[in-house]
């Protein structure tokens, strides 16, 4: 980013690419982006405004609407954390250690990734419904957990798995153990160690993976739909109530929603820009060491 | 480092190997492996020729090849895409590209569900590029092209997101150096940056390839899901459950489950030889 | 018109959710797609009449989805006290999982069906292709839109009634039925994504649609759009209701639950299930008009065909004729 903060030279130097294909790539981005991404978000916009702002701000105002919004939340609360620590701990565990079978090990934590949500949603069933053996147990003491809330936040959970971690481990890797090292050598504790030296060199990836986690975990439908029983003020996520609004052709309450959901990711998008922005100085700063 | 007599655990005098060994062993079993491992159990007591039988129809295979396929295609597109993508919103100034760094995230945000609904209002041959695309004769929503743009707007933001840290790492010196010793830009984009770029983009290839053969949410509203034609594999598991045959879907879940993991393993394992290699020269 | 349905309904179930005591009366009723309009009315109507005969106001909820998926997850476990399902075979499937006796269909009138509907053709404005029979639908050149009969209950009785039209009409059902398939572009998973497909997204030139849907979808889209086609044979679709004796957690609950799926049968739920489009049996309280958009037509019903027990495992199961008709070459 050093070289595009300068004024320009006179004569192009050997590290830019010709102002041609500069500009040609940078319409290749653009172009791209506003048919991939834009417009999907566009329609989404225009569905929920279409009748105007008070209808779409009345749809959200009723008691499933706000259980919906209030459940994702709480969900989100819970799946966001979980999925915080296990990250930095699967990444101080992958990049401080060396040992057998780390590539198996990545892979598995990859695995959320290409199971499919609805297959996610299938093993939860397969273990904890109630006609497995645990499963079984759980509900005869009074613990149910497909149907209910437990069941989404473990398929919420299962299906952001691997975001914080995969985000932590190539940071970790690039900046190596040297720094760490060093400050055990000058005696500090492991956890001084961790605040200190590894946390404000990793925050960056930790609360953009953190926010990825969040915006999915918000947004996740297939698993979800196949452990919620769809029950409307209880276990109805606002993904699902997207789904049941649609299917009743209230097509205003539905992309209202959609919308809702839409601003609260970006909302947390725009959160980490901000960040950015703010503390630029300083993130140039630990880059150059 | 040889390879005979390696230490299970290679000790190493840094703290807190057990905590996180602890902690990232019992998420994973928990979350990951277990209900896995239901499901592998659900296929064990199914047994391995009904497995078999199940997966080898034609209809499954030729599902499981339409997602396999549509993925890859997608995922190839978002290789390409995302490191230019990547290459822009590092190395060029111009206005609006705060907007489009943050746009890229967007796929990941919108709930999958309302992702199909919009892109196949879009795609519609009554939608906005539906009817462009019409009026030179192609058809979008409803085909195999519709699957693969819901692909490829699910994956979208896996190789930007991993290659653009590595693009702002680079150190300016590389390419001046590159450029002294008289190779062209060209040159050196292909045979000095694109190496280094190699290892993130190749697990963004990853990401997005696992995240596209699962998908089901996007892609149900804007595929025919006609048999054989554009019947995706997930489909064919929701399926299998509504007719109550949780052998068969558990079935097409382990096929799908074996192929993802295997690859995903090949691509972890191919970045690994090539860190390594990095590191020797 | 919508804007204030919803905000009627929210209204009222926040008046509902202030007014319930602590411990108040729940059911939850698993219900099918299609039915969401129906239930919303009949839950309020229901709770007003048990509050008003000196009960404690109940709370009720509703859930719905595909026929099969919602019948899997009562098996599962999802704690409904009352199912109001598509398909007799998908209850069927739940007393064999033993939370409801086996002769479940005979504990209520009319098969335990409160209201049943068929299956009619919906057209583009002005009939444009001229469709008017089961025949016109394989004739070049038309497209037809209808779910996939594995995941959908009402595209099997689609199947079902090309069939039968076929077997009055002297064809081999299997060749009708599989020309049929091959003039569907787009087999959506459920009714109501083959209505959108075909209304909104404007695939097709004919939506093979349940009688109640066809109508939502002509009140809810716009009538100056479509029109209503009614085919000379077709089907008599019986989406039965059942109490789930499983998962009865008390009397009171009993109590709650066998009120609920009489007040179905009472004049006043008969009324609802007219004014929502269903062929219901009791028209003595119900609005003229309502009856009076039912044309009559020969309706072929599944003991017909031999029963669900026969029809779902040779037509729908796994490698049964619908299978066949994609994998033959």
């Amino acid at each position: 980013m050093s070289d595009t903060a300068l004024p320009r030279p006179a004569f192009r130097a050997a590290t830019d690419e010709a102002p041609l294909l500069r500009i040609a790539l940078i319409g290749i981005a653009v172009a791209g982006l506003a048919v991939l991404v834009f417009a999907p978000l566009a329609v989404v916009f225009a569905e929920a405004l279409k009748q105007g702002w008070s209808a779409a701000i009345q749809s959200l105002g009723n008691r499933d609407a706000r259980s919906a919004i209030q459940l994702t939340l709480l969900i989100t609360a819970i799946a966001v954390p979980a999925n915080a620590a296990f990250g930095i701990a699967a990444a101080w565990f992958i990049t401080k250690f060396d040992f057998r079978g780390k590539a198996f090990l990545i892979t598995l934590i990859d695995l959320p990734f290409s199971v499919s949500p609805v297959v996610a949603g299938l093993c939860i069933v397969l273990l904890f419904g109630a006609n497995s053996a645990i499963g079984g147990w759980l509900v005869a003491h009074g613990w149910p957990i497909v149907f209910a809330i437990p069941g989404i936040v473990l398929a919420t959970i299962f299906v952001t798995f691997p975001f914080v971690a995969r985000e932590l481990i190539p940071v970790m890797i690039e900046q190596g153990r040297a720094e760490e090292e060093a400050s055990l050598t000058l005696g500090a504790s492991g956890w001084r160690t961790f605040w200190s030296v590894t946390l404000p060199n990793i925050r960056w990836a930790l609360l953009y993976g953190t926010l990825l986690c969040t915006a999915r975990a918000m947004g996740e439908f297939g698993a979800v739909a196949v452990v919620s029983g769809k029950i409307r003020g209880q276990t109805a996520t606002m993904p699902i109530t997207i789904e049941m609004l649609y299917n009743e052709y209230l097509s205003v309450a539905a992309f209202s929603m959609a919308a809702l959901l839409t601003a609260l990711a970006l909302v947390t998008l725009l959160l980490k820009t901000i960040l950015e922005l703010r503390h630029a100085d300083q993130l140039a700063a630990t880059r150059r060491h | 480092m040889t390879m005979t007599a390696r230490p299970l655990v290679h000790k190493t005098a840094m703290p807190g190997l057990s905590l996180s060994a602890g902690i990232t062993l019992t998420m994973l079993s928990i979350v990951v492996l277990l209900p896995i491992g239901a499901l592998l159990l659900k296929g064990a007591s199914f047994g391995l020729t009904n497995v078999l039988e199940v997966v080898g129809r034609e209809r499954v295979t030729a599902s499981l090849y339409l997602s396999f396929k549509l993925s890859l295609l997608a995922a190839l597109f978002n290789l390409v895409f995302g490191v230019l993508l990547a290459w822009v919103l590092v190395r060029y100034r111009f206005p609006g590209k705060r907007l489009l760094d943050a746009a890229v995230d967007l796929p990941f945000a919108l709930p999958t569900a309302v992702a199909g609904i919009a892109l196949t209002a879009l795609y519609a041959p009554n939608g906005a590029f539906g009817s462009l695309a019409q009026a030179v004769g192609l058809k979008i929503a409803y085909t195999q092209v519709g699957i693969f743009i819901a692909l490829v707007f699910v994956g979208l933001p896996f190789v930007t997101r991993t290659v653009q840290p590595v693009i702002e790492e680079i150190e300016q010196e590389v390419e001046e150096a590159s450029a002294t010793l008289g190779a062209s830009r060209l040159h050196t984009l292909r045979h000095v940056i694109l190496p280094m770029l190699m290892p993130a983009a190749l697990t963004g290839f990853a990401l997005s390839l696992a995240r596209a053969v699962g998908e089901y949410g996007s892609v149900i509203f804007i595929a025919g899901n006609i048999p054989l034609r554009t019947e995706i594999a997930p489909l064919l598991i929701v399926i299998q459950l509504e007719e109550f045959n949780y052998d068969a879907a558990a079935a097409i879940g382990i096929a799908m489950l074996v192929i993802s993991f295997a690859m995903l393993l090949a691509i972890n394992l191919i970045q690994i030889v090539s860190r390594r290699k990095m590191g020797h020269v | 018109m919508l804007k204030s349905k919803s905000g009627r309904l929210g209204a009222l179930m926040l008046a509902l959710a202030i007014a319930a005591p602590a411990h108040a009366e729940t059911l939850l009723n698993v219900s099918y797609d299609p039915t969401r309009e129906l239930y919303r009315d009949v839950n309020a109507a229901f709770a007003e009449k048990w509050a008003a005969e000196g009960h404690e106001a109940p709370t009720i909820e509703t859930s719905h989805g595909g026929s099969g998926a919602q019948a899997r997850a009562v098996i599962d476990g999802l704690n409904a006290q009352v199912v109001t399902l598509a398909l007799a075979s998908d209850i069927d499937r739940i007393a064999e999982a033993g939370k409801l006796p086996a002769d479940w269909q005979s504990k209520l009138p009319h098969n335990s069906s409160p209201y049943t509907s068929t299956i009619v053709f919906l057209v583009r404005e002005g009939n444009p292709k001229g469709i008017q029979d089961w025949g016109d639908l394989v004739k070049d050149g038309v497209e037809v839109i209808t779910p996939n009969p594995k995941t959908s209950g009402g595209a099997r009785w689609n199947y079902l009634a090309a069939w039968a039209w076929a077997e009055k009409n002297g064809q081999d059902p299997q060749a009708f039925v599989g020309d049929l398939y091959t003039h569907v572009p787009v087999l959506d998973t459920g009714a109501r994504g083959s209505t959108t497909t075909f209304a909104q997204r404007g695939i097709g030139d004919v939506l093979l649609a349940w009688e109640n849907e066809a109508y939502l979808a002509l009140k809810e889209i716009g009538e100056d759009q479509f029109d209503i086609v009614v085919p000379s044979v077709s089907v008599l679709a019986e989406p039965p209701v059942a109490i789930v004796e499983g998962n009865i957690a008390n009397d009171a609950q009993r109590e709650l639950a066998t009120a609920y799926l009489d007040f179905l049968y009472s004049p006043e739920g008969q009324a609802l299930a007219f004014k929502h489009f269903y062929r219901a049996w009791d028209d003595s309280a119900v609005a003229p008009e309502d009856v009076a958009r039912f044309p009559k037509l020969d309706l072929v019903s599944i003991e017909d065909f031999g029963g669900w027990k026969k029809v779902q495992p040779e037509h729908f199961g796994d490698g049964g004729i619908f299978d066949q008709i994609y994998t033959a070459k």
